[in-house]
């Protein structure tokens, strides 16, 4: 790690002006459990770390004036596990934080911060760059060691897979997140605040280096059925290999709207149109999750290692359909 | 001459007891000092340089920008210019400084110019390693050939086990202080007392001038034997910093590429068998990889050596990778799984249960008596009979459940180890010895010898170990120590207690010394508890001076004391999610036969330990190498991935203590347990999804693969 510079604002207004124009000038902290290990090994140095941890306007979890719900980016997975109101109306968010496995992670970790962590690509963490290049300027991962990357979305370039956890279950609530700046704020949809980057220097999420992802706005839950299942080797903590996050609200039995994301399968929450598509207008049975899970994966294109994931995909997806069914 | 025997079973005061671990609350409360928590006064923290490249040519290195960093004290060259890398973490500087940040600051200053050389990581496929591999000479007994044709099954196999690395704890590296001709060093050692002698070799010091203490250690596994490099660059830095003391643990992410590994072991086997399932074929290509070195012949057939019939071919394949050493149980667990899966393929092929081959086959082994009673016995821990179904037969909507066996073998007879026992006039007893505590229980276990012997309590003895001042005794590997300090400690103790009752004897209407006896705190003539007194009145017959001898275990005659080889069989039980490839470990077993248990505690925990650790590497553990850029991907503990408490399901251990083991005397259990549960998950693995996994670990994507014929 190199030295820094550290600023403990008391405000987000002072938060935000101590921010500035570029990544390598000052980085948020929040738990730190990522960007402490990221500078640790010497993968990112930022100049200044500005910690937002104690900011008051990134606390505090409450429903919102029409029914939905608003999450500080700065309360920690556990708040968010333990928040009885939130589990029961968003299972899909509760169970996202449930598969964050380590006590120590979920008591350190916060929102915002699993929303914006780097991914876990191998390569990126040991220093051959977000797009994991090598000397020939192509990408190492689709002749290297590929069990853990991309096998949809990936478009031949970027083949890390996004990290997040709660990232697929807020695409498939639809949620939006707040984003400030010293000019103000803006917000954005869960599922565009995820991008795949187009260089090494670019982020894998729509956040400028002034800006502080400040809360998180679920909408009205009622009359939906929701549900994220996760497929992991261990129990204890380990990364998913993949997860299905799904939102549907029935009508007669049918499925009269669904909103389907995967994660860990590509370099962002995957969202699943086809599968959407699939599943919407038909009752939830074997024979049309066994579709919809068709369908989801049906444009993967996985690499040397990971052919693997793509049944996993399907079984995520199936999975979370019949446990949103009930 | 003095009698050592260990007391019959019976009459044993605190031998064979329960006893927790004296150091345990120290060690949950964090209140036991590592090496890595001494901090002398003026301690410098050390740093290092390490080669990202897995082979290159050092062109130049330009140290001069880090000598004159903020709060660097000293900087040394470990390589010169002109050395030839030859793996990734090759540690090429070491830089010491006030604070640690300032110590890498200086590192990441360094100048380093390398010409990068082709390289070789990979060693899974023994076809791609062209010149790395060294063949080791065909090795043929009985008649295979004849064998082959008249065998009533033959079954064909590929099984393979990756590197693993030590992943101990407590990283490799000590705290060293080099003043004026003295060094002391706060070490993570095995082996306290051979640590002063190797690195004097490395400094050209004497050994004597080298002082070594070490109160814990956070795990070896076979890893710590050596002083090693930092050893010595340490103590270099500390004597350019003016015998300031400097600190020096390898981060994570080196400790798992360059401070060791268990050597990869892969065979491709042919198993024949007559018709009634008795073995007569053994046929193995087999190569391995322990890093530049190459790897070592595994000992295949394992336990099942008599085989008639056996052809063996082995390759040693070098790669630029960190270099292997001792695993816990070296080469062991590796032949146990290509042993044991092949004969569960076998009897697969053969429609057979694995139950019945093994015991058929028992008899080629040379404890044929020993194994029938274990496989019979785990058999009922795990209720095999009733939940036996054949290959890929006990599926339930998408979950299949399995059960595999295992089996091991190994020595185990104690070290050479002195110890020295000393009764003092106020009644204290001290007993000094310069072993090491690797987590195993050795406190304890010598605690409860001396105190057994000299009819005291736990608390009446002061135990003095991990010191180079004390006896020397031997390294802790092979699982030699408890067989070797609780022998020289019982000699001691007993020499000693003569010593005193010839003291006391005269003060007891003269009887014979020989006639006396120590129990419950008091010395007193045998069978006559009131014609006696109380130890501390015993005591102070010895005037001024305290009783001081020393015991010495000599392994080449060990007076019945400690002796080798055991026998053990290892079940498990698996529940596979068939769709997703996840391995759910149920339950595992390990029956053992070991000797004179000297605390059942200490050594089910050993078991236990050991059964963990299977479960990592069945399950989990890999090393990750990228044949591109030459370098380990999963040099972390996120990746490097090793079992939590939820993932090792139930644990059953039985020792087999009875007076027949007992009358062996103590044999050592570190190892062998750590042998056998490989094979068994990964036959319960295959009996459970009806196909085998040739590699383990058994990941997700390793069973889709074999379930979908994919070759992974
Ligand atoms: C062993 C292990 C297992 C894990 N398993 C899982 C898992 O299963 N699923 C999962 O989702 N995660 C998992 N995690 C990751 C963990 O959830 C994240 O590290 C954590 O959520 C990050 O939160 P933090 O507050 O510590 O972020 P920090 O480390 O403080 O920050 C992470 C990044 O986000 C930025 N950032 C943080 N907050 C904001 C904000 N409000 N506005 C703008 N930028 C911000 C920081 O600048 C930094 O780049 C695991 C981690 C480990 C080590």
């Amino acid at each position: 790690m190199q030295a820094f510079t550290y600023a403990n604002p008391k405000t987000l207004k002072e938060a935000l002006a101590s921010l500035a124009g570029s990544w390598d000038e000052a980085a948020v902290l929040a738990g730190g459990t990522d960007l402490l290990s990221l500078m640790k090994q010497d993968v990112y140095a930022p100049k200044k770390v500005v910690n937002i941890k104690g900011l008051k306007e990134l606390k505090g979890m409450e429903r919102t004036g029409d029914g939905g719900f608003r999450i500080g980016a700065a309360v920690t997975i556990d708040e968010l596990m333990k928040n009885r109101l939130l589990g029961e109306e968003f299972p899909a968010l509760r169970a996202a934080a449930q598969g964050i496995t380590s006590p120590q992670m979920r008591n350190m970790g916060t929102v915002g911060g699993d929303l914006c962590q780097r991914p876990r690509c191998w390569y990126y963490r040991n220093g051959f760059g977000l797009l994991a290049t090598g000397t020939d300027g192509k990408s190492l991962v689709p002749s290297g060691e590929n069990e853990f990357h991309a096998i949809l979305g990936h478009g031949n370039k970027a083949f890390f897979v996004s990290a997040s956890s709660f990232g697929p279950a807020l695409v498939a609530y639809g949620a939006k997140l707040k984003i400030a700046s010293a000019s103000g704020v803006r917000e954005v949809n869960a599922e565009d605040f995820f991008r795949v980057p187009a260089s090494a220097t670019e982020r894998e999420v729509d956040l400028k280096p002034n800006e502080i992802l400040t809360e998180i706005v679920l909408p009205v839950s009622r009359g939906s059925q929701s549900a994220t299942y996760e497929v992991r080797q261990k129990e204890a903590f380990d990364w998913p290999l993949v997860t299905a996050s799904v939102m549907v609200k029935l009508s007669g039995g049918n499925v009269s709207e669904a909103r389907i994301a995967l994660g860990h399968v590509a370099p962002t929450p995957w969202r699943s149109k086809e599968a959407e598509q699939a599943i919407t207008g038909k009752a939830i049975t074997e024979a049309s999750v066994e579709s919809a899970a068709t369908a989801a994966v049906a444009a993967a294109s996985p690499l040397s290692q990971n052919a693997y994931k793509v049944q996993l995909a399907k079984v995520a997806l199936k999975r979370a359909l019949l446990a949103a069914k009930g | 001459m003095a009698e050592y025997a260990w007391p019959k079973m019976s009459e044993r005061s605190l031998i064979g007891k329960r006893i927790s671990r004296l150091d345990g609350a120290q060690k949950a409360g964090g209140r036991a000092k590592y090496g890595s928590d001494q901090n002398p006064q003026r301690l410098l923290y050390a740093a290092i340089l390490t080669s990202p490249h897995a082979r290159a040519k050092l062109t130049s290195i330009d140290l001069s920008a880090a000598k004159s960093s903020p709060g660097v004290t000293a900087v040394i060259a470990v390589e010169e210019v002109g050395k030839e890398v030859q793996w990734e973490g090759t540690i090429l500087a070491a830089v010491a400084a006030e604070t640690e940040l300032q110590a890498r600051d200086a590192v990441r200053k360094i100048r380093v110019e390398y010409q990068v050389l082709p390289h070789v990581v990979k060693d899974d496929d023994v076809a791609k390693a062209g010149n790395n591999a060294k063949p080791a000479g065909e090795q043929v007994q009985g008649d295979p050939d004849a064998a082959k044709s008249s065998a009533a099954f033959t079954s064909q196999g590929f099984y393979g086990l990756p590197v693993l690395t030590h992943c101990c704890l407590e990283p490799h590296g000590q705290t060293v202080q080099w003043s004026g001709n003295e060094i002391t060093v706060w070490s993570s050692t095995q082996a306290v007392s051979n640590y002063a002698g190797d690195l004097g070799a490395q400094l050209e010091v004497p050994a004597t001038s080298i002082k070594v203490h070490q109160d814990h250690i956070g795990g070896g596994f076979g890893s710590k034997f050596q002083s090693d490099q930092w050893g010595a660059f340490c103590a270099r830095l500390s004597k350019e910093s003016g015998g300031r003391p400097v600190k020096f643990f390898h981060d994570r992410n080196i400790e798992l590429m360059i401070a060791g590994n268990r050597p990869s072991h892969y065979a491709k086997v042919t198993v024949g068998a007559d018709a009634s399932g008795k073995i007569t074929l053994w046929e193995s290509e087999s190569w391995s990889s322990g890093g530049i070195g190459g790897g070592n012949i595994p000992p295949i057939p394992y336990v099942f050596t008599k085989i008639p019939n056996q052809r063996k071919n082995h390759n040693a394949i070098s790669t630029n990778n960190g270099g292997q050493r001792a695993w816990r149980a070296p080469n062991h667990p590796q032949a146990s799984y290509l042993t044991c899966c092949a004969m569960d393929d076998l009897a697969a092929k053969m429609g057979k249960d694995p139950l019945e081959l093994f015991l058929t086959n028992c008899e080629l082994t040379t404890r044929e008596d020993a194994y029938r009673r274990q496989l019979n016995k785990a058999a009922k821990h795990i209720d095999w009979t009733s939940k036996w179904k054949g290959r890929g037969k006990s599926r339930q909507g998408y979950l299949a459940k399995g059960l595999g066996i295992g089996v091991n073998t190994w020595g185990g007879a104690g070290h050479e180890s002195t110890a020295t026992a000393r009764i003092h006039p106020d009644g204290t007893v001290e007993i000094e010895c310069g072993t090491q505590d690797l987590g195993t229980g050795t406190r304890t276990i010598m605690t409860q010898v001396a105190a057994d012997t000299l009819g005291l309590p736990m608390e009446g003895i002061r135990l003095k170990i991990g010191d180079n001042a004390y006896p020397a005794s031997g390294g802790s590997g092979g699982s030699t120590t408890v067989g070797g300090v609780s022998s020289s400690t019982r000699i001691a103790a007993t020499d000693a207690l003569n010593l005193l009752f010839e003291k006391v004897a005269p003060s007891l209407d003269n009887a014979a010394p020989g006639d006396l006896e120590a129990k419950n705190g008091r010395v007193y003539v045998k069978g006559n508890p009131s014609k006696g007194m109380s130890w501390a009145e015993a005591c102070k017959k010895l005037g001024v001076a305290p009783i001081e001898v020393q015991g010495r275990n000599n392994p080449r005659n060990p007076r019945g004391l400690n002796t080798g080889g055991v026998a053990g069989v290892q079940m498990a039980e698996v529940t596979v999610d068939m769709e997703t490839g996840v391995v759910v470990l149920d339950k595992i077993v390990a029956v053992q036969d070991i000797g004179l248990v000297v605390n059942p505690k200490t050594a089910e925990s050993q078991v236990y330990g050991a059964m963990i650790m299977n479960v990592c590497g069945s399950l989990y553990e890999e090393r990750v190498v990228d044949q591109i850029t030459g370098r380990m991907l999963n040099a972390d503990m996120e990746f490097y991935k090793l079992a939590g408490a939820p993932d090792i399901g139930e644990m059953i251990c039985e020792l087999e203590v009875d007076e027949e083991n007992d009358s062996r005397g103590i044999i050592g259990l570190g190892e062998p347990p750590t042998v056998g549960g490989l094979a068994a998950i990964g036959n319960a693995v295959a009996n459970a999804i009806g196909v085998r996994v040739p590699m383990v670990p058994l990941t997700p994507r390793r069973v889709l693969d074999a379930l979908n014929g994919r070759n992974s």
